[in-house]
């Protein structure tokens, strides 16, 4: 099944729209603009109608696998169900059609949405102050390691060494890269956690924070995180926590309370805005009170009047993105909040726990899991006996295509052979469960009986694998019209 | 399931989190989704919502029409509740449309290669003056006084913490090539202009990129993309790499997000661009099909050593973009460009004759312009709000010399009717009226 592109569809003159006569002149262009502005040609936009455009997209919408057609099991990724009522707060037209430059007078619903929101988080994750400027996970980072060097700064002190685990998200060192600090990697000891003796050899007065996911990529909760949190303050540092994988304590522990100066939360994964193919999502970072005064501004203040976006922030690092974040994910992610409150959330946390748990058990006798549980909201099993007969983990996941499942996340971490991280959220029943546990099993005896039949894999999707190699060796980025693309 | 797993509780698989870290939540009990929405429509009916009033506000967000078939697309949840396209077999349908953004794109830049999206155009700015400064070797990127004070403060901020230095060439109303070439050295690695600018005033962006071009530096084209159905685009005014906001199509103003952060550039710098990039490939039946690729550059593969941090994107908003730049198509973008041209030309002509008023500056412009206003800028807003229009942007919140200018825009919504009343609204604003109107409006501004 393939689709055209929709520049292959359509007729020249044909369009989707209509557009209001002009009622005032109609001026011609060149009369408004001087020709030496204007384009020469019209971009080579398609023309198609309204039915075509319909129709194309939703044939397009069919080749996607998505959280409501079926069970998403990607680690790290915290694929839960998304409630519908999120989306129907997101679209009243009191949020929006309101422009963010408006007076503040006029927009007294969304300023107290945003400061309930940042109360919300902070008792959430145990901080005492939160932005919700940033866009995503990996923008929370940037904002919080600037936030921590602006900190170090201000105290007439430059450290350059920013530690993550050899486990974490590919964001940490990534965004410790831009923010120009050296990455210093930790190694993970037997039991998949960090290994703490590294960690105190490492630390020095070139430490500016470490990173650290808790519980940790692996599944598992960092039971020394006190203890790293004393050893990175002694020195001098931060400590960071990356809130990909708060789901997993809600309601059970804090990061403010584990010792962490600094935290993002994903409110994509863990409070239910919808990942839309890849965004937007929303990453507010929180900070301790010692904090505060380094955050971007605006940020949302009660006042006697009412809710002001503050910009007096004396020490301020300045705004990280336009406006005030990602708005529409923050009614979302309020809304979410709201209706789950402290029982529900703290009951996410544990289902979420229970099931990952639970497929551990059923499946551990088959795949290896290589360090010991309990787990927290996600396994990290090993497919490194199946490699050994002919299937491995990229197998195993394109083969979970036909059983009608989404892959797990494979290779990643990068600390485990053949990895496969699967994280099956609080929103799945024992059911689903019980069925993605049975088609695990099978694909294991394929792999023993007839791995040709798993490294074929996927049969039934759209398409077969992809050549990739081919795509990166001779990229095709675009379309182009007949005549550019022959000349 | 507690006995798979051979525990006798679920509190016992929390037994590696320390007892006194264990916490309570301190947050408000649970609601059922009839009190959650009637608690949030409370909310958002404290609000004023923009839809059917006059209003002009635009300097980086616009009040468009959307058309009923886009979020009709944007809505279908195969769409919004899958995840990146990292299995590509089972996400054709979010590579397919990447792939057809990124070719929009490029044509309305008349750029070689535009990448999946990224947040909004001010984190576009920063990472276009990355690409710039990695390609150069150099550490200054040079900006103007018309780049929308957005996109200015965040790129302020990068720069400051990461090292860069900026340098900031004022401006007033529009520039002068010869007086920015002389600003520039052999330090800038990077020009960036917006066009048309905070000011609405269209920039001689073919003479900056030349020198750009003559100090060795990229040139970075900053504009309304909707605004490129008319004018001449990025690429064949010299620009190395394009950035904008997508907001304008088909994504609703929602208090400042999730915007489109759009970035194009020349085939020269396709490995430079950060964030996800779609191509095309084959199956092994040879069938045309879409693949995440060249992600050697990207954080999830080289960690320390990716062009940027970016993961999660826009992906979303790019879909509403994709679906609206393909129902206006070829034809009706330029006409809708042209439309809000008009409407803005008309609306500059009246407002000009207005005692008192005038036009900031004769340059030309598309749908936004600058007019010098007789009282305080934020004291006309005030008059005109309590007569029930939102105005324009009061530029005195960015440079209080300039809090007698006012910004404003106008799109397809803006009514003849709307303009006419803007009109005689500021031709019944004496002075006196305004200041009253400040007394008796006070607290919150």
């Amino acid at each position: 099944m393939t689709e055209p592109l929709i520049f292959e569809l359509g007729a020249p003159g044909r369009k989707g729209y209509t557009l209001p006569a002009p009622d005032v002149p109609a001026e011609p262009l060149e009369e408004m603009i001087p020709a030496r502005y204007l384009r020469r040609t019209p971009a080579n936009l398609p023309e198609v109608s309204e039915p075509d455009v319909i129709r194309h997209f939703t044939h397009l919408s069919q080749m996607n696998y998505s959280i409501d057609s079926g069970f998403y099991p990607l680690g790290s990724c915290t694929m839960k169900y998304n409630p519908k009522v999120n989306e129907v707060a997101a679209s009243l037209p009191g949020f929006r059609d309101i422009h963010p430059l408006q007076p503040e007078s006029t927009v007294q619903g969304a300023l107290r949405l945003m400061y309930e929101l940042q109360e919300l988080l902070g008792a959430i994750a145990g901080m005492d102050a939160f932005t919700l400027q940033p866009a995503a996970g990996a923008h929370g980072e940037l904002t919080g390691l600037f936030i921590i060097q602006a900190y170090l700064r201000s105290k007439g002190e430059h450290r350059d060494e920013v530690i993550a685990p050899n486990s974490s998200h590919g964001t940490n060192p990534a965004s410790a890269a831009m923010a120009r600090a050296k990455l210093v990697t930790v190694g993970t000891d037997a039991r998949g956690r960090v290994d703490i003796e590294e960690l105190r050899r490492l630390v020095s007065d070139r430490t500016a924070a470490l990173m650290l996911t808790n519980p940790n990529t692996l599944g598992l909760f960092e039971e020394d995180v006190e203890e790293m949190a004393r050893i990175v303050h002694e020195a001098g540092g931060l400590m960071y926590y990356d809130g990909a994988n708060l789901n997993a304590i809600m309601g059970k522990a804090r990061p403010g309370d584990m010792g962490f100066d600094v935290v993002h939360l994903n409110l994509h994964k863990t409070f239910t805005t919808p990942h839309g193919g890849g965004g937007p999502g929303a990453g507010p970072v929180g900070v301790k009170e010692f904090l505060r005064p380094f955050l971007p501004v605006p940020i949302v203040e009660r006042a006697d009047a009412g809710y002001i976006l503050q910009e007096d922030l004396p020490q301020t690092i300045g705004k990280v993105r336009s406006f005030y974040g990602n708005f529409a994910m923050l009614v979302r992610a309020y809304t979410y909040i709201r209706e789950m409150g402290r029982q529900g959330l703290t009951q996410v946390s544990e289902d979420a726990v229970l099931a990952a748990n639970y497929l551990r058990a059923r499946l551990q006798d088959l795949y290896e899991a290589p360090f010991p549980g309990p787990n927290m909201h996600e396994v990290v099993l090993s497919a490194r006996r199946q490699k050994a007969q002919g299937a491995r983990a990229l197998d195993i996941a394109k083969r979970l295509m036909d059983y009608g499942f989404h892959a797990p996340t494979i290779y990643f971490p990068l600390t485990v052979e053949e990895a496969l991280m699967i994280e099956p959220t609080e929103t799945e029943n024992k059911g689903t469960l019980d069925a993605f546990i049975e088609a695990m099993r099978a694909i294991a005896g394929e792999a023993a009986e007839n791995p040709e039949i798993v490294r074929g894999a996927p049969h039934d999707a759209p398409v077969s694998r992809l050549d990739e190699a081919r795509a990166a060796r001779q990229p095709d980025l675009r379309w182009r019209p007949a005549e550019e693309a022959s000349a | 399931m507690l006995r798979a797993i051979g525990v006798p509780s679920v509190e016992d698989l929390f037994a590696n989190i320390p007892e006194h870290l264990r916490g309570t939540l301190p947050i408000p009990d649970a609601l059922s989704e009839m009190e959650t929405l009637q608690l949030v429509q409370a909310l958002a009916a404290e609000n004023l919502n923009l839809a059917g009033r006059p209003a002009f506000l635009g300097a980086g967000a616009y009040r468009h029409y959307i058309p009923a078939a886009v979020p009709a697309i944007t809505g279908r949840s195969e769409f919004y509740t899958a995840y990146t396209p990292y299995q590509p077999e089972l996400s054709q349908g979010t590579l397919q449309v990447i792939y057809e953004y990124q070719s929009m794109i490029a044509e309305l830049t008349g750029l070689d290669v535009a990448n999946a999206s990224l947040y909004d155009a001010a984190t576009g700015v920063t990472e276009a003056c990355t690409i710039a400064i990695n390609a150069t070797g150099r550490s200054t990127i040079a900006t103007v006084g018309g780049l929308n004070p957005q996109y200015a403060r965040v790129l302020r901020t990068y720069l400051h913490q990461e090292g860069f230095n900026l340098l900031e060439i004022p401006e007033e109303w529009v520039l002068d090539p010869e007086q920015v070439a002389a600003a520039l050295d052999e330090s800038v690695a990077g020009l960036v202009v917006q066009s048309p600018n905070l000011f609405g005033s269209i920039e001689p962006m073919a003479d900056l990129a030349a020198a750009a071009h003559d100090a060795g530096a990229l040139f970075i084209a900053v504009s309304n993309p909707l605004s490129l159905a008319i004018l001449a685009p990025p690429g064949d005014v010299g620009a190395d790499v394009a950035v904008g906001c997508g907001q304008p199509f088909g994504i609703p103003l929602q208090y400042g997000g999730p915007y489109l952060g759009i970035i194009a550039a020349r085939a020269g710098l396709a490995r430079q661009l950060p964030g996800r990039i779609c191509g095309a490939t084959v199956d092994g039946e040879g069938r045309r099909g879409y693949v995440l690729t060249l992600q050697a550059r990207e954080q999830h593969i080289r960690r320390e050593k990716a062009t940027s941090n970016i993961c999660t994107n826009h992906q979303l908003m790019a879909l509403a973009a994709t679906v609206y730049l393909s129902l206006l198509g070829k034809q009706g973008l330029p006409e809708l460009a042209t439309l809000c041209a008009q409407k803005a030309h008309y609306a500059a002509r009246r407002i000009a004759a207005i005692p008192g008023f005038a036009l900031a500056s004769d340059a030309p412009f598309v749908n936004e312009f600058t007019v010098r206003t007789p009282v305080p800028a934020a004291e006309v807003n005030r008059y005109l709000l309590r007569r029930e229009i939102i105005g324009g942007f009061d530029l005195g919140r960015v440079d209080p010399a300039l809090q007698n200018y006012l910004v404003l825009a106008f799109t397809e919504l803006n009514t003849r009717q709307q303009i006419d009343d803007l009109v005689s609204t500021l031709e019944s604003l004496q002075p006196e009226v305004a200041v009253e109107a400040l007394q008796s409006a006070g607290g919150v501004a």
